[in-house]
């Protein structure tokens, strides 16, 4: 366990509702869920194994003040941002925005399992993305397909090799993309330095949330 | 009365001349239905028709009146001749518009048609026109009976109506269980705090109401009499009797907690910091007239966490405890975490539910407790046991699918309401059978009882309104909800269905609008609702009458008393017109002056009877001119054809129905009759609550008449049909119709 996460859990103590109200970005809106489940009825990942809680539990678990299951869960990395919890939630709270933010923070906290495969898209693809200010198609596709070793990523190649044949010649693809040339933005580094403004901008307001929240 | 001079008048409008042969049916009027006078006009329902008619009445003489044009129930507002006595034949929605507009079915339209107006001159001449009840009283004080929301909102708006009310109440003060209340759910916009329980204002405007005169600390000891004259001996606290005159009477008696000492297993009884609904509520105005925090009783600490348990003791399947939602609870526990919550939002609520229910603007209230902070979960109380201080208790997350418990200061049981309605009549009644063998512990039962009762009714059919479900005062639930089955006696508020505070306040109103029209009404003569108006009343030839008690028993509104020798007495007032008398009485001796044994007798006779080779069957339809006879009517706005051999008759209700009219109808050779009247039971939808219901067990006895004359049971049906009907009726008509084709001619025709 992380230092901030035995931190946060001391600062709150029982409280976990709190804790994801004020430290969660859209914490604030799992008091208002009302228990109808239409969100857990509308996600297309119901039926993966990793779905161990659906978000109607997830939210019943924070208030149930069940901190260990909900950072343990699986549930809000299953998350694939297709909005339809959120659209139809009657009480409209903005279900796919709260998952992400639980997410987060637990990510934040170091509570985030090692090896999650959404997690990890979502690493290299922002990695990737901000690297030269719009994605690299081949350099994101084969550090998905190499992330469980050289052996299944050749296979993996292979099996795909047809439709990337045809994604070149019809000029979809460029395979020089794989050195690091293909299409960049027009200004690398002014992407970067706005980039890096943002990052220090939000890691000051969850340094002041995490020190003055909490305390009475 | 004058002599009578009948006169018939034929309609040519609406396109029915050229679907029948109009001067045919004149013919007929004069040769079969001996009208004095025949006239056919153009456009009957226009100022000329009318005036047409209105002539003959003046200067011709006629008495009489028979109108062969569109149904009974349209054109009421033209064809309105109160002097005379009025029959309609359906010629419009009853045959064109039924019938398709094909050659082939020309003859059987007009054919159809000439029997309507056989009938109608047949009606008519039976008829008398209604005097209107003499024997009326003019007294127009409303009582309310209960000093609550409900009463006081009940007296306030009759009084604004410009009635003088009376108004009872047993307690000391006036307010009820709204002035228990600390402050009450929200019932202004933006619907987040609770509000001012608004009792003292209301009590206040009551006193200042030169029209409302309250009795405190009293009951109604006895309460006899009719709309537009009840007496009621009203006990004070003195000890003394004083006795009022009033026109109609509004029950507002509301209601009581289910008692939590039924819960032993919440809790309730074991530990002090286990409260109902009312427990919480008194803590509130204790700690808000002290200055401080709500505290626990145990040890007078302040409460820290408080769980609100949902549906105590109420929609109880295994029928220990409620087997209803009372409605209201949801509201109340939300209202009263918001009371913890705005003192120190850190004190935990938590409100374990397993459907939140939040009628009116209750959604926007619950919205605004979660954003305080209250937490909602949905589980299931299996024990609340205590523990020192604290209570704990043991609850299944239904949502996580697991038994867990937490610990709370205080609990507070949301155990619902019972109403206050008096005991159940039949209860009683079986009581008062028992209590005849004369031991003491029976008339003891009897007497626990009467000292329930409410209103004290010196009626017949026992002292109170008869219960609906659970308890609760039957007030035609479906369709009028004020009605009882006490004329003049109106129910309003939780003692009808449980309720909230603006729910019963707009009972309290309807119902003050009910009784005034019935003090009203009563005060013409005129009967009250759903005939409102009507100047018909029932009258019995006693020296025909054997005293078989059927008419004072069957009676749906307690109506009929029994006199000093056993003779059925009439309190028109209380009557509402149903005919249900009319139709139970085994001598046929119960009569209206424009609606009788023999209005409908005549005409199942005039129709004209085609022998066994005609393939021309005759079906007789007695419809329920409240839902059945607008169904058919609507079916015929709607071009819904059926079938041509089936001839409808009216009746006020299937209750009216009297046997005698389908054993005469079988008899002359009839193949079928069908009965189409209201659901019954338990979602009953009679507009006369029994009506149908009698009718029907009435009519199960014929099938061993049948039996008796040899003929199959399926030539008499009994359907049950709603207003919305008017789509599937044709259907089931012609289905019928087939049936009885199949069947072959009756064995009777011709004889």
């Amino acid at each position: 366990m992380s230092n901030l996460n035995e931190q946060m859990a001391d600062r709150y103590k029982n409280n976990f509702l709190k804790e994801i109200e004020e430290q969660a970005e859209m914490g604030e809106w799992v008091k208002m869920c009302m228990q109808c489940g239409l969100c857990s009825g509308s996600c297309p990942t119901h039926f993966h194994s990793g779905w161990d809680h659906p978000p109607q539990e997830i939210f019943m678990l924070i208030r149930a003040g069940k901190r260990e299951e909900v950072l343990n869960s699986q549930g809000m990395y299953m998350c694939t941002s297709c909005y339809n919890c959120y659209v139809r939630c009657p009480r409209k709270v903005p279900v796919t925005h709260v998952m992400h933010g639980i997410a987060e923070y637990a990510y934040r906290i170091g509570r985030a399992p090692k090896a999650q495969p959404t997690l990890h898209l979502s690493k290299t693809f922002w990695t990737n993305a901000t690297k030269y200010g719009r994605v690299n198609e081949v350099q994101l596709t084969q550090s998905l397909y190499f992330k469980d070793g050289i052996g299944s990523g050749i296979k993996k190649a292979m099996e795909m090799q047809k439709e990337a044949l045809g994604l070149v010649m019809a000029g979809r693809l460029n395979p020089m993309e794989a050195l690091g040339m293909g299409h960049k933005c027009k200004d690398v580094s002014g992407i970067h330095k706005m980039l890096a403004k943002a990052e220090e901008l939000e890691a000051k307001n969850k340094a002041a949330k995490a020190d003055t929240a909490g305390k009475e | 009365m004058a002599e009578m001079k009948t006169a018939a008048y034929l309609c040519k409008g609406c396109e029915i001349d050229k679907r029948v042969n109009v001067a045919a049916l004149a013919k007929i009027a004069t040769k079969e239905g001996k009208m004095a006078l025949v006239r056919e006009h153009d456009f009957l329902c226009s100022a000329d028709g009318v005036a047409l008619i209105q002539n003959d009445i003046d200067n011709e003489g006629v008495t009489h009146v028979a109108l062969g044009a569109c149904s009974r129930r349209a054109k009421t507002e033209a064809f309105n001749f109160p002097t005379v006595a009025l029959s309609r034949g359906n010629l419009r929605e009853g045959v064109i518009w039924i019938r398709p507009d094909t050659p082939d079915a020309q003859e059987t339209t007009q054919e159809m048609a000439e029997d309507y107006v056989r009938m109608m001159c047949a009606e008519v001449k039976t008829m008398q026109v209604p005097a209107g009840n003499q024997k009326t009283g003019t007294i127009k004080t409303i009582l309310v009976v209960g000093g609550g929301v409900s009463g006081m909102t009940a007296a306030l708006e009759a009084s604004k109506a410009g009635y003088k009310v009376v108004l009872i109440e047993k307690a000391a003060a006036l307010g009820g269980w709204a002035a228990k209340l600390h402050k009450r759910v929200p019932t202004r916009e933006p619907f987040k705090s609770p509000e001012d329980n608004g009792v003292a204002d209301m009590a206040a405007r009551i006193d200042a109401d030169a029209n409302i005169k309250v009795y405190l600390n009293a009951t109604i000891a006895k309460t006899s009499g009719s709309p537009g004259r009840f007496k009621i001996d009203i006990a004070i606290e003195s000890g003394s009797v004083v006795t009022e005159d009033v026109g109609a009477i509004i029950q507002a008696t509301g209601f009581t907690l289910y008692d939590a000492n039924k819960l032993p297993h919440l809790g309730y009884g074991k530990s002090p910091n286990v409260v109902d609904q009312a427990g919480l509520e008194a803590l509130a105005k204790e700690a808000a007239a002290s200055g401080k925090p709500i505290c626990r009783p145990s040890d007078g600490q302040p409460v820290k966490s408080v769980v609100f348990v949902q549906c105590a003791g109420q929609r109880d399947a295994s029928g220990e405890h409620l087997q209803y939602c009372s409605g209201y609870c949801c509201n109340v526990s939300i209202k009263q975490a918001t009371y913890f919550k705005d003192s120190n939002p850190d004190i935990d609520t938590v409100v374990l539910f397993t459907d939140l229910r939040t009628p009116g603007n209750g959604e926007d209230f619950y919205r605004s407790a979660q954003n305080r902070g209250v937490i909602f979960s949905k589980g299931v109380v299996s024990e609340v046991t205590a523990n020192g201080n604290t209570c704990t208790v043991q609850f299944k997350d239904l949502i996580l699918n697991e038994d867990t418990a937490a610990e709370a200061d205080l609990v507070v049981l949301a155990t619902g309401s019972v109403p206050t309605s008096g005991p159940e009549l039949e209860a009683l009644a079986d009581a008062k059978r028992a209590a005849e063998s004369g031991t003491e512990e029976t008339k003891n039962v009897v007497l626990q009882m009467m000292d329930k009762s409410v209103l004290n009714l010196d009626y017949r059919q026992g002292p109170d309104i008869p219960h609906f479900k659970h308890g609760f005062n039957d007030s035609h639930f479906i369709c009028f909800p004020y009605e009882t089955r006490r004329t003049g006696i109106y129910a309003a508020g939780p003692v009808r269905r449980p309720m909230d505070i603006l729910q019963a306040q707009e009972d309290a109103t309807g119902a003050a609008m009910k009784a005034i029209q019935a003090v009203e009404n009563a005060g013409l003569g005129k009967a009250a609702h759903p005939r409102a108006g009507d100047l018909s009343f029932p009258t019995a030839r006693l020296e025909g009458c054997t005293q078989c008690k059927r008419c004072t028993v069957e009676c749906p509104f307690g109506a009929i008393d029994e006199d000093e020798k056993r003779f059925p007495l009439f309190n028109e007032s209380r009557c509402r017109r149903c005919g249900t008398c009319m139709g139970a009485c085994p001598v046929r001796v119960i009569s209206f002056e424009n609606y009788s044994v023999n209005t409908v007798g005549m005409q199942i006779k005039a129709v004209d009877m085609p022998d066994e080779f005609s393939e021309k069957p005759r079906i007789l339809i007695l419809a329920c001119e409240n839902d059945a006879y607008p169904a058919l009517d609507m079916a015929g706005m709607n071009r819904n054809a059926y079938d041509p051999f089936v001839r409808v008759i009216p009746v006020r209700c299937l209750g009216s129905v009297n046997t005698i009219w389908i054993t005469d109808a079988l008899n002359s050779g009839y193949d079928g009759v069908m009965l189409m009247g209201c659901k019954h039971g338990d979602e009953y939808q009679c507009h006369f609550v029994k009506g149908s219901e009698l009718g029907r067990y009435r009519m199960s006895k014929v099938y061993d008449t049948l039996k008796g004359m040899n003929l199959e049971i399926d030539r008499l049906m009994d359907m049950e049909v709603a207003i919305t009907d008017m789509d599937t009726l044709p259907g089931k008509i012609n289905a019928y119709a087939e049936q009885i084709k199949a069947m072959g001619p009756s064995p009777f025709k011709g004889l």
